[in-house]
């Protein structure tokens, strides 16, 4: 009889889980459209999803850590430092690759940093990635003396400026990433160990998963999509910047919040990421285009947030 | 005689937990100024019916009258206010504030109107409980100075200080020492002579015998038994307590005993435990006995590879193993079943089919990926096999019973085939069908030849399901005993006590 009771609860939660952002994010959407003849364009659906890709990629790395229970506020520096070493690689002429493939490792190396501080040296997550937070966008600087890498090769516009077919090629970018992601998270033991760590991660040490080990390569994910972006955003800006993506890391933590996965860990998806980051970049386009001021366009992001989390913490606590 | 007058009068309270019935028509007379003792088994009610008077559960049916009036103790806090306080081991203090801050924590002296504090009189007022409790500790010390003792002291006295008409001691003795434990049922005294009424919980019988002046026996949520004074013996309380005989609770499968399996030599990390060496054979079942602190769950967890020992050997089946992690554990072939399950066993908000299959992943792993259509044969066999009722098996293992939680923990470990399977307190916290059954579950694990550890607070769980027990006393083994032998229990007893 309870059990009956319960199992028809958690039909119902997970529905309300599944769609109740899907139900948002059409509703606005439709909203949008009916006030604005802009925003139903094209143009701008291109546009839209051109911008959601960025916090889509930041998204799909962070839904990996906020699935632990923790969040990682270095991002939005590692994507500068990522943007300037790969910015600095091409004008010391490494070649196209080689250079990507550095802006891609500088940014995986900084998660693998945040995850040692974290498992080996017992830094408290939020201390940790503060600390690379600083450090990193400080690199970034000293690197550069402050000043943004031009002069890079045209070649290497095309990753985060071109198209293909109407698609432009961020958005390519990040569908690869997710396809990758939602496989590893759904598919593979890292996906489980990943959803158990962040359930228990005291039983998960007793069923015998190497605990340190697992936080430290979530930590490196992370911060290879944050390398990832450095190298799209340093291609599409065309220079490699010391000063770019600062506050990412809190859009990226929006977006997979919106998109449903608990802030204390152990359940959510990568798809509620894909639909966060929408929401997130449908609400700011729209209020452009309505023409709201972008300082009360913070204010209305503010509350969007907060009220979102409120509500998922009100269905979970019962 | 003032003492017929009636504080706290319970009437046909019964409260229901999914799948068991924990209290079932409880009736409990308490009287002003009497210590009254409440005794039964682990899961007996007791904490149940104490939570519903602290106002944390509310009872299903039945009423409460308290000072001939009937009440409904919506939260804690209103049970406070009425005047019914719970000393908790240390649990209730802050450790960072000092005596006197705890106790006038939220109901500080002020200056007047002002909201500036009076420090001097609090200071004072807690002197004075002190000197009338005969208490010798510095109200400007910081609890976390303090031992276990005088931190209980300062929780008697702050229930004192509240005004408290009923105060509630759940196993107040249990980490004390003699010396300690005579300084309590002084104070015990003091607060019987301020009319003060005490609800005294323990296990201990000789202490129950001692200081109560009646005593109310629980068993399987019911009363079973209430004595006075006069009426009171060890003998008759344990008869109520226990009621049946052990032969019917604990079926005995006889299994014939093989080769050694697992050899403990040496194994030592001070203090918690040292120089702990056993045997264990396929097919046996070893108890663990030993009080709360003894050692034995930290030798469980050293052999499992939670925690690193300072010196020993550990052997299975003649090779010397290094265990460091519970993951090399695995790998041997030893398993684990904690004693806490909801913080270090179950993933509460996962599935029950991620719950299985999480230390066996590897088993169902397809060219690196999970095959799910294999995950869900795995889950549905052990579904069937242990008998786990759920509507699904995606059901999250928080919507499940104790008695099915343990049975998913099991499950874990089973799928791993494992060779040695330590089981600490495995019954604790569920109802007694699912006792019976995991007792039977444990004793086809000896009949498929594996060896076991068990590990539990019940002395008579122990004795009726194992073939040998060793007994620890403060981090040592103080005896061995053979089934043979069981009948032995003086020496039983002085091995755990440590006496000789």
């Amino acid at each position: 009889m309870v059990e009956k009771k319960s199992k028809d609860k958690k039909y119902v939660s997970v529905f309300f889980e599944k769609y109740n952002i899907v139900v948002i994010f059409l509703l606005l959407c439709a909203f949008l459209s009916v006030l604005s003849p802009r925003f139903r364009t094209f143009s701008n659906f291109i546009n839209i999803l051109r911008q959601s890709s960025i916090y889509a990629m930041l998204g799909f790395g962070m839904t990996f850590v906020m699935l632990t229970g923790m969040i990682d506020l270095s991002v939005g520096s590692v994507v500068a430092l990522s943007s300037c070493i790969t910015g600095l690689c091409l004008v010391s002429d490494f070649g196209i690759f080689p250079s990507i493939l550095m802006g891609i490792l500088t940014g995986f190396g900084c998660g693998l940093i945040n995850g040692v501080l974290i498992t080996k040296w017992r830094v408290p997550f939020f201390i940790a990635t503060v600390g690379v937070m600083f450090s990193a966008r400080g690199t970034a600087l000293v690197i550069t003396n402050g000043n943004p890498v031009s002069g890079l090769p045209r070649a290497f516009f095309t990753l985060g400026g071109g198209y293909i077919g109407p698609v432009p090629n961020p958005v390519v970018i990040a569908a690869c990433v997710f396809v990758i992601f939602y496989i590893v998270l759904t598919q593979t033991k890292f996906g489980r160990y990943t959803y158990c760590i962040g359930s228990n991660q005291l039983a998960a040490r007793f069923s015998g998963i190497n605990v340190d080990k697992y936080l430290t390569l979530i930590f490196g994910i992370n911060g290879f999509t944050a390398g990832l972006v450095g190298v799209v955003l340093s291609s599409r800006l065309r220079i490699g910047s010391p000063i770019i993506a600062s506050g990412y890391e809190l859009d990226a933590i929006a977006a997979v919040a919106i998109g449903g996965t608990s802030l204390l860990g152990g359940e959510g998806s990568i798809v509620g990421t894909v639909i966060g980051a929408l929401v997130l970049t449908v609400i700011r386009n729209g209020l452009t285009i309505l023409g709201v001021s972008t300082f009360f366009q913070q204010v209305i992001m503010g509350i969007i947030i907060v009220v979102v989390v409120a509500i998922d913490m009100w269905r979970r606590g019962e | 005689m003032k003492e017929d007058k009636v504080i706290l009068e319970v009437r046909g309270i019964t409260k229901s937990f999914p799948g068991v019935k924990a209290l079932n028509k409880v009736n409990l007379v308490v009287r002003r100024g009497e210590v009254h003792g409440l005794t039964g088994e682990n899961g007996a009610g007791k904490s149940t019916l104490m939570k519903i008077l602290m106002g944390i559960y509310q009872p299903d049916s039945g009423e409460i009258i308290f000072q001939g009036k009937k009440v409904q103790i919506k939260d804690a806090s209103h049970a406070k206010h009425l005047g019914i306080n719970m000393v908790f081991q240390e649990l209730n203090l802050f450790p960072h504030l000092s005596v006197m801050e705890n106790i006038f924590v939220n109901r500080e002296i002020t200056r007047g109107k002002s909201g500036l504090l009076n420090w001097r009189k609090m200071y004072q007022e807690t002197k004075d409980y002190f000197q009338k409790l005969k208490i010798d500790v510095d109200p400007l010390k910081k609890i976390r100075e303090l031992n276990v003792a005088n931190r209980q002291m300062v929780e008697i006295t702050r229930a004192i200080s509240t005004e408290s008409k009923i105060i509630i001691m759940d196993e107040p003795t249990s980490s004390l020492s003699d010396y300690e434990i005579e300084r309590l049922f002084e104070a015990v005294k003091l607060l019987k002579e301020e009319g003060i009424s005490i609800i005294y919980i323990s296990h201990k019988l000789e202490e129950v015998m001692g200081i109560c002046d009646r005593v109310t026996v629980l068993r399987n949520g019911e009363v079973v038994a209430n004595y006075e004074k006069e009426e009171m013996s060890v003998d008759n309380i344990i008869q109520a307590m226990l009621g049946k005989s052990l032969e019917k609770e604990f079926p005995k499968i006889e299994v014939p005993i093989g080769d050694e399996l697992l050899k403990v030599e040496g194994l030592s990390l001070p203090p918690l435990f040292s120089n702990v060496t056993f045997t264990l054979r396929s097919g046996e079942i070893l108890g663990f006995l030993g009080l709360v602190g003894s050692g034995r769950t930290d030798v469980a967890k050293t052999i499992f590879g939670m925690k690193k020992p300072t010196g020993g050997k550990i052997y299975l089946k003649g090779r010397e193993v290094k265990i460091e992690s519970p993951l090399d554990a695995i790998k041997s072939g030893i398993a684990y079943v904690s004693e806490d399950r909801k913080n270090e066993g179950l993933f509460l908000g996962r599935d029950l089919r991620e719950n299985i299959t999480i230390a066996g992943i590897d088993r169902i792993l397809n060219r690196g990926f999970i095959d799910k259509s294999k995950e869900n044969k795995v889950t549905e066999y052990f579904v069937k096999e242990l008998d786990i009722s759920t509507p699904s098996i995606f059901q999250r293992v928080k919507f499940l019973s104790g008695g099915n939680q343990q049975k998913v923990c099991l499950a874990r470990w089973f799928f791993l085939n494992p060779s040695v399977i330590i089981l600490d307190e495995p019954t604790r916290g569920i109802d007694v069908g699912a006792k019976t059954e995991i007792y039977q579950i444990i004793g086809k694990l000896a009949g498929q030849g594996k060896g076991i550890i068990l590990i539990s607070s019940e002395t008579e769980e122990i004795l009726g399901v194992s073939d040998r027990i060793i007994v620890f006393h403060e981090g040592e083994i103080t005896g061995e005993f053979k089934r043979e032998e069981f009948s032995k229990r003086d020496s039983i007893m002085q091995c755990m006590m440590g006496v000789n």
